[in-house]
């Protein structure tokens, strides 16, 4: 029951930090407020025993906020100072399209016969590795660094020592 | 959980870090030519200032931030095994290591708030370093902090440090040492890597701070880097363990006892990281860490893991 009252903050929190992205005018708000809203899904997993879950989801999102910050100064006009600017175009479109997929994941969870556990997991860290990767591992491993090789390779052949200013 | 033997050790996580974080920033300011107490009177001054602001600013943005700081350190420092009866960490958990990463990158999204809020063009550009400084340290150190993870087959930092009795792994592990040595300082923004706050920007991301949000942001900045050198000793120095050169009748202190000192050697270490290195360029840094330092560490990693395997 804790749990449930729990559950329903915390998604409380995460809905309501979720809209207010769409309303504040700040860049640097609506990161914060992104974060937020994941951190509250985060402590979530955190409260259902998912240990490993919910704190890679604070670790790779507050990576990942950081990561938009870098893509801010890229691709804005102004990404500096605090000039009041929206993140959101074209409105209606953007409404039908998120209402339509809100509709189709809340059907989803609530209309998907989920399995009932078979026996205790163990340690859950143990068995999301399993889950995820399962027989393939090493391929997935391999895999990884080689994307990361790839990066890394892309970038600094890309980046010429001259550019510099 | 709501026992008071457990809940002691959390009540005093904070003070405890102030007061180790104190001693730090005293210690940086005698080897940097200051006097030992400038880091208290520095306090006490910032007490007594008022904060400032700047036209349209973001207050309650830079506040946030500025505070995150000094509570991500604590949060950090609560699952390192600090010596304490049984498993020795403030808080017992499975997957520490991710944890403690997990709070030390919430630094980066507080230094850019603290930039972003004063709406001035140093402070700002100063926050903005922080993310070639974060892109650049963050792999190499996370690769530093599995290793000893795959090294000891757990993310418990207490099972890494149990599981290296006989050889510390910064002896087996040497690279993945060095790394998140470098790591520590890099998160912290510090020594070398202090570029946000640099000096050619006439303090950065803090240039626009005074009085209680100053003292957040650098009491912050010190607590932050002794959380991260605590975690040091667990995952690369034995732990409370004494060192394994005494031979098998060691003087068998406490091991809060031989925890401190294992700190005391990695904050003097960060000193003189300081002290012999001049502030790095962001961008010398990344091209430093992608190219260089992150195949070191998944080397490193590599050499580890096929040990363990055969």
């Amino acid at each position: 029951m804790t749990l449930l009252i729990m559950a329903a903050a915390l998604g409380a929190v995460a809905v309501v930090t979720g809209i207010a992205v769409f309303v504040v005018d700040s860049m640097a708000r609506a990161t914060f407020l992104l974060l937020a809203s994941f951190v509250a899904v985060a402590v979530l997993l955190l409260a259902f025993g998912l240990a490993y879950l919910g704190i890679v989801v604070v670790l790779m999102m507050t990576i990942e906020m950081m990561i938009m910050v870098v893509f801010m100064v890229m691709l804005m006009m102004n990404p500096a100072g605090l000039e009041p600017m929206t993140m959101v175009h074209n409105r209606a479109g953007s409404r039908v399209i998120a209402l339509a997929v809100f509709v189709v994941l809340a059907a989803g969870a609530l209309l998907v016969p989920w399995p009932t556990r078979p026996a205790a997991p163990g340690d859950p860290t143990t068995a999301l590795g399993a889950d995820l990767m399962g027989p393939q591992m090493l391929t997935m491993t391999v895999l990884g660094l080689a994307l990361l090789a790839t990066i890394v390779g892309t970038v600094a052949l890309s980046v010429s020592p001259g550019s510099r200013r | 959980m709501a026992d008071p033997a457990t809940l002691l050790p959390l009540l005093l996580l904070a003070p405890a870090l102030v007061v180790v974080a104190g001693l730090a920033a005293a210690g940086g300011a005698v080897t940097s030519g200051d006097r030992a107490t400038a880091p208290v009177v520095e306090t006490l001054r910032l007490l007594t200032k008022q904060r400032r602001r700047t036209p349209a600013d973001d207050p309650l943005l830079a506040r946030i931030g500025l505070t995150v700081l000094p509570v991500a350190a604590v949060l950090a420092l609560a699952v390192v095994p600090v010596g304490l009866p049984g498993t020795g960490a403030p808080v017992d958990l499975e997957v520490g290591v991710v944890w403690f990463n997990a709070m030390e990158v919430l630094a980066w999204f507080a230094v850019w708030t603290a930039g972003w809020g004063p709406n001035a063009v140093t402070a700002l550009v100063g926050g903005y370093r922080t993310l070639p400084l974060g892109l650049a340290y963050e792999l190499p150190h996370m690769l530093a902090i599995i290793t000893p993870a795959i090294a000891a087959g757990s993310l418990d930092p207490a099972r890494i440090s149990a599981a290296q009795h006989g050889l510390w792994y910064a002896v087996w592990m040497p690279v993945a040492f060095l790394l998140y040595l470098v790591s520590t300082a890099a998160m912290a923004f510090w020594g070398p890597f202090a570029a946000p706050l640099g000096r050619d920007l006439a303090g950065g991301a803090g240039a626009e701070h005074a009085g209680l949000d100053r003292l957040l942001l650098h009491a912050g900045r010190w607590m932050l880097l002794v959380a991260a050198a605590a975690m040091a000793v667990p995952l690369f120095l034995g732990g409370g363990a004494p060192p394994p050169i005494t031979g098998p009748d060691p003087f068998s202190g406490p091991a809060w006892s031989w925890f401190a000192i294992k700190l005391l050697v990695v904050l003097a270490l960060l000193l003189g990281l300081r002290r012999v290195m001049p502030v790095l360029r962001m961008e010398r840094f990344a091209t430093l860490a992608w190219v260089v330092l992150i195949p070191l560490a998944v080397a490193q990693a590599l050499v580890v893991t096929v040990v363990v395997l055969v």
